[in-house]
This record gives C-alpha cells, sequence and structure tokens, in this order.
C-alpha cells in the first residue's frame, strides 16, 4: 500500500509524444491491420459462443443424434468420413469451376457480340433471360435425359445459373464507356476492335468482376441443385447426393458435415473472387481505393 | 509539318497563306429542330489563336465539334485545303481535341493515357512512350508518368488531357472549355503554359469559352457569337503582341481590349 504515495502512473496509451509514432503507422499483427482485428475477432466470438450454446443445448435436452447432432460430433464425423466426403467435394468443386469457367467465357463472349450489333441483342437477349427466369430444378430432368452423361448434365445445370449475371453486367460495363472518350476514339479514326481492346473492355471490367462475384456462389448452388434433382449414386457424387444419401440413411451428423463443407466451398469462391477483383482494380477504381478521411 | 507552321509566323506585310479551315455558311439543326448554329462563315488561319466567345446555347461548343469532325453540319461546308484527304475525299486533319472534363481512361496511367493517339495510329510502343513522356514533361509534369489520373488533382488532369492531344503534333488543337471547372490560380497557370506551347509549337488554336477575360488573355481573334439561333456576331482582333505573361494581364492594354470585347458580347447577348 506504500505505492499509494508514489504519483499516478500514465501509461503510453498513445497520446503522449513517445508513443505517438506507433499510431501514425498502423501496426500489424499477424498480418493484419490493427483496426480491422475487430472485425474478424467479434464473429469468431459469436460463433464459438453460438457453438457453445448448441452443444449445451443438445446434451441438456438429450437431443438425438439423428435429428441435431451436437457439432464436436460433426467435427469428428468431418473427419472421420473426410474420404468419402473429400472426394465428394472434388466433384462438386470441378463441376462448379467448369461451369464458372463456362459461364465467364460464354457470357463475355455473347455481351461482346450483342454489343457489336444492335441486332443480335434484340434478337437474343431475351432468350437469354428466359434462360435465368426459368428455375434450374424444373429444367434440370429435362436436360439429364436428353443429354445422357450426368457430369455434362450437372455442368450445363451449373452453368445456366451462373452465366446471366456475367452476361448482364458485361453488356452494362461494355456500354458505360465515357462518352467524351468515345468521341476522342472517333476523332483518332480507331476501329472496332481497338475500341474494344483499349475502351470498352477496360470500361467493363469493374462491372464483369461484379457480375463474377454473384456468379461463383451461383456457380455452386447451381451445381449442388442439379445433383440434388439428378440424385445420381456411385462413387463418382458429389457433396449434394451425399447429404440426400446421409438423409435416406438417418446418417444426419455426415449430413451436417456435407452441408458445411459447401457452406465452406460457398465462402471460399466469394473470397476468391472478391481477392482477384480487387487485385485488379486496387490501383483506378473508386470501389477498390481506401481513402484518409 | 514544322516547316508549314513556320510559314504562318507571318507578320503584317508578308502575303497571307491559304486558311487551314474554311467554314462556308454552316448551319446545324438538331432533330428536335432546334437551330444550333446558323449560317456561319469563318476562316482560320494557319497557326492563329482564335476563341470562340458567347453565352451558354449560342453553338459555339457545336461549332467546334463540326470543326474537329463529330458533327456533321446540316448546311453548308468545312474545308480543309491544305490538309490531307482519304481515299473518299473526306479531310483527315491532323487535329487534337480538349473536352470540358480530362477525358482520361481511369484505368491508364498518364503516360499510357497520353500515348493513347499514338497506339491508335500504330507507333510502336517504344516510340510511343518516348513521345509522350516528352510530351509530359513539356506540360510539366515530369515524374507523374506512372500516376493514376484519380491521384492527379483537376488542373494537373488537365494537363495530361492537353498532352495527350498535342502528342501527335496536330495543325491543329479544339479545345471547348478546358479550364471552365478549375479555380482561377490554377486557370491562370494553365493559361500562361498553353500560350507557352502554343509559341513554341504553332498550332492553330481553337478556345471556346464564355469568359471575356481568358478569351483576351489567350487569343489573338475573337469571334463573338449570340444564341438562338447560334451565329457569329463579331469578329475582334486583339491587338497586344504574344508572348504575354501577368504584366499584360495587369495592362491598362488589357483591360481597354476586356472592355470592347465585354461590350461586344453584351450586344451579342441582347441580339
Amino acid at each position: 500500500m506504500s505505492d499509494i504515495t508514489v504519483p499516478v502512473h500514465v501509461p503510453h496509451d498513445g497520446t503522449d509524444a513517445e508513443a505517438r509514432p506507433i499510431f501514425t503507422e498502423e501496426r500489424r499483427i499477424l498480418g493484419i491491420a490493427r483496426s480491422t482485428w475487430p472485425g474478424v475477432l467479434a464473429p469468431i466470438v459469436i460463433g464459438i459462443l453460438a457453438l457453445g450454446f448448441w452443444e449445451w443445448i443438445v446434451h441438456y435436452r438429450g437431443i438425438p443424434h439423428y435429428v441435431l447432432p451436437g457439432p464436436w460430433l460433426i467435427a469428428k464425423t468431418l473427419v472421420a468420413d473426410w474420404g468419402t466426403l473429400s472426394g465428394s467435394l472434388w466433384i462438386t468443386l470441378r463441376i462448379t469451376f467448369a461451369a464458372l469457367i463456362a459461364a465467364i467465357t460464354v457470357g463475355v463472349a455473347l455481351a461482346i457480340i450483342f454489343t457489336q450489333s444492335k441486332w443480335l441483342e434484340m434478337s437474343l437477349f431475351p432468350y437469354a433471360v428466359i434462360l435465368q427466369v426459368t428455375p434450374v430444378v424444373s429444367i434440370a430432368p429435362l436436360i439429364i435425359i436428353w443429354v445422357g452423361d450426368i457430369n455434362l448434365s450437372l455442368l450445363i445445370c451449373a452453368w445456366i445459373v451462373a452465366f446471366f449475371p456475367i452476361l448482364s453486367n458485361t453488356i452494362m460495363g461494355l456500354n458505360s464507356a465515357d462518352h467524351n472518350l468515345i468521341n476522342l476514339f472517333q476523332l483518332y479514326k480507331a476501329n472496332r476492335w481497338q475500341a474494344l481492346r483499349y475502351l470498352r473492355l477496360p470500361a467493363a471490367l469493374p462491372y464483369f468482376l461484379g457480375g463474377l462475384k454473384i456468379s461463383g456462389g451461383l456457380a455452386l448452388i447451381g451445381a449442388v441443385v442439379a445433383e440434388f434433382v439428378a440424385g445420381s449414386g456411385g462413387n463418382a457424387s458429389g457433396l449434394a447426393y451425399r447429404i440426400l444419401e446421409s438423409g435416406y440413411q438417418l446418417r444426419i451428423p455426415r449430413m451436417f458435415a456435407a452441408l458445411i463443407m459447401i457452406s465452406v466451398t460457398g465462402i471460399a469462391i466469394f473470397l476468391l473472387t472478391s481477392w482477384i477483383s480487387h487485385i485488379f482494380l486496387r490501383k483506378w477504381h473508386e470501389s477498390a481505393i481506401k481513402r484518409e478521411n | 509539318m514544322s516547316a508549314a507552321a513556320a510559314l504562318s509566323v507571318s507578320t503584317g506585310e508578308a502575303p497571307k497563306p491559304r486558311p487551314l479551315v474554311l467554314i462556308r455558311d454552316v448551319s446545324k439543326q438538331f432533330a428536335n429542330g432546334t437551330i444550333a448554329v446558323r449560317d456561319v462563315n469563318l476562316d482560320l488561319a494557319r497557326g492563329e489563336f482564335v476563341s470562340l466567345l458567347g453565352p451558354s446555347g449560342c453553338g459555339k461548343s457545336t461549332l467546334l465539334r463540326m470543326i474537329s469532325g463529330l458533327g456533321e453540319p446540316s448546311r453548308g461546308t468545312i474545308e480543309w485545303p491544305t490538309s490531307p484527304h482519304d481515299a473518299e475525299g473526306h479531310a483527315s486533319p491532323d487535329l487534337g481535341f480538349v473536352f470540358q472534363e480530362p477525358t482520361l481512361m481511369p484505368w491508364a496511367t498518364a503516360l499510357k493515357n497520353v500515348m493513347l493517339p499514338l497506339t491508335l495510329k500504330g507507333t510502336s510502343k517504344r516510340d510511343a512512350e518516348a513521345q509522350a513522356a516528352t510530351m509530359l514533361n513539356l506540360v510539366g509534369l515530369k515524374g507523374f508518368e506512372t500516376s493514376y489520373p484519380r491521384e492527379l488533382s483537376g488542373g494537373m488532369k488537365m494537363r495530361v488531357s492537353i498532352a495527350r492531344a498535342l502528342v501527335t503534333k496536330p495543325a491543329i488543337l479544339l479545345m471547348d472549355e478546358p479550364f471552365a471547372a478549375l479555380d482561377e490560380i490554377t486557370r491562370h497557370k494553365l493559361n500562361d503554359d498553353l500560350l507557352k506551347l502554343w509559341w513554341e509549337q504553332r498550332f492553330t488554336a481553337v478556345f471556346v469559352t464564355h469568359s471575356v477575360f481568358e478569351s483576351v488573355y489567350l487569343s489573338q481573334r475573337i469571334v463573338v457569337m449570340a444564341a438562338r439561333p447560334g451565329r457569329v456576331m463579331a469578329d475582334l482582333t486583339v491587338d497586344a503582341p504574344h508572348p504575354r505573361d501577368d504584366m499584360f494581364r495587369t495592362s491598362a492594354q488589357y483591360a481597354d481590349l476586356c472592355r470592347v470585347a465585354s461590350q461586344n458580347l453584351k450586344k451579342a447577348i441582347a441580339g
């Protein structure tokens, strides 16, 4: 208690001169900026609390695991069944990314063709809309009957769902080039290819990337939904079939494990497309710029 | 090009060379019936600095766009007797255009923006880079080659825009109220730098503005226009020698010239 006589010590809390330099340059902890940490930690804390509550309520109320398994059991199942599940994950991923690449290729190509010819756009765009608004669940059986090959059917279904945002966003982007810049290109007698290469495509890039972020998630949804409809079994089955199968066999922990893998895949695709968007736009686009004020 | 430009530095006594642009009975009516320009007759001499001065709606921008070839006249002709013509007989003069906004490509660096006209013409990348860098240096932006437009101030963006317009060494530079959006200090600086560039490179300059002071400070000749319909009301000679500087801006002569131009503009507005 003799410390009481000592003047109260002011800690270096960033307000005094000595500590200031630390705050002029933001400190990074584990590679993440200090100010970003609360945004990372808060959801994690909430998640842990929710999982704890879940585990507790399952034990406390004695809920059987074929109705609601606890998170710990799900985690154990995920590890135990990893062999089967990871194989399925790989199949779902392959279909998703193949569909996404097809959506990018066809979407961008169609968008370029449409903006070169108003007639083609007027004639074909309504059909693209019809394809988009028809629920994929309702046409998937037809596609499976017509195509025969199950993987190709799934790919087509996922593609139908994924391609429209890319098409419509890219069309909008290609038409959004600054009117004065278009005039400038006319003044310098640029040909169509030059106008596309140097003006319309770069102007469309932010719009395309916005479409890509949506389509990435949709490709996964399309792949999963189509597989639900197909309901195919055997060795070469994706995560959706694992969910169906687990449902029939009342292996609910495994169902949850597959569900979690789909969610994590969706999140990973979103992060990947966001990162790609950031890489392309960080130097010049308003959406990627951090301002001081 | 430079030899032809040198010819135009004619003082009063020398025989007048053929004009660069002949504007004959040019009218422009828009699809909605508005007559933007009516019966304009103008000759633009090689190497001269002309301002088109008038209230908004007097068709000065429309006239400029027609000169550039971005819009066709409804009636009348715009001829380029000394400029190259394409296979179909249409004039394809070397021209530079500066818009009211900097109109830069946001995804490209300052250097890439200035390179654009050369790239479109098929100049090799190395030559285009070298010429664009020289031009950026001339407009006072050395060291900003790799900056993106968003990193530049309004005045600097306009400088990039001017560099882009001049990088092809055009015979004529058309400017559509290029400095209207800038603050006065920046505008004065850019006026001085533009005059310096014009004095050194001797292109023909056509400058659209609604500012009496700016037009008097810059030009050798002011074409005063009136609105509804857009037409030429007066063709004034600014009888003061170049090069001009801040001394001129504060001189009694400048004040007198501004008064004359103002009176003409007032008459034009009154109809």
